[in-house]
């Protein structure tokens, strides 16, 4: 295993974890799609980072961040629901991304690339995961309860607009950190597909939560290990365990269900 | 507009003015430039239930969200005193959300969940079941239990047994009986239930953008009255419930 590997894997492994958390609310607020269609809006800011020699995370957050707004903004004084607005902007964010981003880069901004990630990308994802997964636990009641009835949630003195905006806030640093392990393209999957796959077998919120973060772990740890024995890209790989995993818990579900249902049965 | 200043049921607790919990003096409320609410006054004596009728697009729900304070408003609304208020919403339906009763309860106190599912006659043992495997009646049991968790002096009921079976009906009111004796509070209730109305209200508002009617829920058994509100279709319905001889008050 290469210097590079190893600091892909101590990166995956904080990233995978705040992603599942994160897409955990994600999943709930039916927003798995927005999540991918957003990641996309970060590739012109990548390539501006490439082109202008400055650091394309930094150039995919601010992209992201703007974007962010945005849909907060038009989502909170218009009738628009997310999905209309990410369709018509952000599917022309990753058109002019392509246009612009160097062809020598494009593979890797749009499939991540393991073998380029450094000491300092690994601390920055460290040092940013820890903040979102703390960030994320402190508002998750509100955001469920949010989701669950908003006149409910006003009524207990949440301040939905500001929750809605410190989520989506966290989703764009998440999927720009995320970016330099499975690329633009894939990292909407390493926030959505974890929370997909443990909803169903899920008792709790709390398990739910948990276990979305620790399905992101098996999966960019393992993708991460299997990309390096295999020698092939580790985004697509990272998204294909994942996805697995949500095939397992599909079935241990639907074995679940099917039992709970013939025990009760006359 | 017909108002008869409502004469609560029970025994009397408080006189004049300074036993109002709520008075609600010209009210009015435009979503989008069109008017919902106009000149809405009425006040509710502490202690009693006013139930608030209409048909739908009466803006009864949107008066609830004037009380609690979510929609911006032109005239006054004055609560006397420090009023927590607990809500139960209408059409509150959880489907595919891994939420255990425990979960939800834990959003709004961290303890007193078993004494309040025991006053609306739940068991600890519903408390690590999910949201969205309840009954209809367990469901709207599991919010009323959340509206009095941290002791409210105001209950607001949309439409509380609008999802609920008649026998499951029943069960409900009863539990909320057996609230309001063990807590002094005053409830507001949104019903399409004329039985609910005349049985268990103290006071009536028949809302239709402006006060049809305010006053005391007994006048609801004049027949003249009601049609003079609500005109043949009355938008209220008469659901058969069995809430033995004491009825609920």
């Amino acid at each position: 295993m290469t210097e590079s590997v190893a600091y892909s894997l101590v990166a995956g492994i904080f990233v995978g974890f705040a992603a599942g958390y994160v897409g955990s609310l994600m999943v709930l607020k039916r927003m798995a799609l927005v999540g991918d269609a957003l990641s996309h809006v970060a590739l012109p800011g990548l390539a501006l980072g490439i082109l202008l020699n400055f650091n394309p995370f930094l150039g995919a957050f601010a992209f992201l961040f703007a974007a962010a707004i945005l849909t907060w903004y038009i989502e909170k004084t218009t009738r628009l629901f997310p999905e209309s607005i990410v369709g018509v902007l952000f599917v022309t964010a990753l058109a002019v991304g392509i246009l612009i981003t160097p062809e020598v880069d494009l593979l890797e901004a749009l499939f991540g690339d393991i073998t380029t990630v450094t000491l300092v990308d690994a601390l920055l994802a460290v040092g940013i995961s820890v903040p979102i997964v703390v960030v994320s636990r402190l508002v998750y009641r509100r955001v469920v309860l949010s989701i669950l009835s908003e006149e409910l949630a006003r009524s207990t003195g949440v301040n939905v607009a500001l929750v809605n905006f410190v989520y989506l806030f966290l989703v764009t640093v998440v999927v720009a950190v995320g970016i330099k392990i499975v690329g633009t393209v894939l990292v909407g999957a390493l926030v959505v597909v974890p929370a997909a796959a443990v909803k169903n077998v899920s008792r709790s919120l709390s398990s739910y939560a948990l276990f979305s973060g620790l399905t992101g772990i098996a999966s960019a740890g393992s993708g991460i290990l299997l990309a390096d024995y295999l020698h092939l890209p580790a985004g697509p790989l990272v998204v294909t365990v994942g996805t697995a995993i949500f095939a397992v818990a599909l079935v241990a579900g639907w074995i679940a269900s099917r039992s709970s249902s013939s025990a009760s049965g006359p | 507009m017909v108002v008869a200043p409502p004469q609560s049921r029970g025994p009397s607790r408080d006189t004049g003015a300074e036993a109002d919990v709520l008075r609600v003096a010209n009210l009015g409320v435009r979503l989008d430039h069109v008017p919902i609410l106009e000149d809405v006054s009425f006040h509710v004596r502490r202690g009693t239930t006013l139930a608030i009728v209409g048909p739908n697009g009466a803006g009864k729900t949107t008066l609830f969200r004037v009380l609690l304070g979510l929609v911006p408003h032109t005239g006054t609304v004055e609560w006397s005193g420090p009023v927590r208020i607990g809500y139960v919403p209408q059409n509150f339906v959880v489907t595919d959300v891994p939420i255990t009763v425990r979960d939800f309860l834990g959003f709004k106190s961290g303890a007193g969940f078993e004494e309040s599912l025991a006053a609306v006659g739940l068991g600890g043992a519903v408390l690590p079941k999910r949201l969205d495997v309840l009954s209809g009646g367990e469901m709207q049991r599991v919010l009323i239990a959340w509206a009095v968790l941290d002791r409210p002096n105001v209950l607001l009921f949309d439409e509380p047994t609008a999802m609920v079976d008649i026998g499951s009906q029943d069960m409900l009111y009863e539990s909320l009986n057996r609230l309001e004796k063990n807590i002094n509070i005053t409830v507001f209730l949104i019903t399409h239930d004329i039985h609910i109305v005349s049985q268990y209200s103290d006071a009536v508002l028949a809302l239709n953008r402006t006060v049809r009617f305010f006053g005391a829920s007994s006048r609801l058994s004049e027949p003249d009255l009601l049609m003079e509100i609500f005109g043949s279709g009355s938008g209220l319905a008469e659901h058969k419930h069995d809430f033995g001889a004491r009825g609920l008050r």
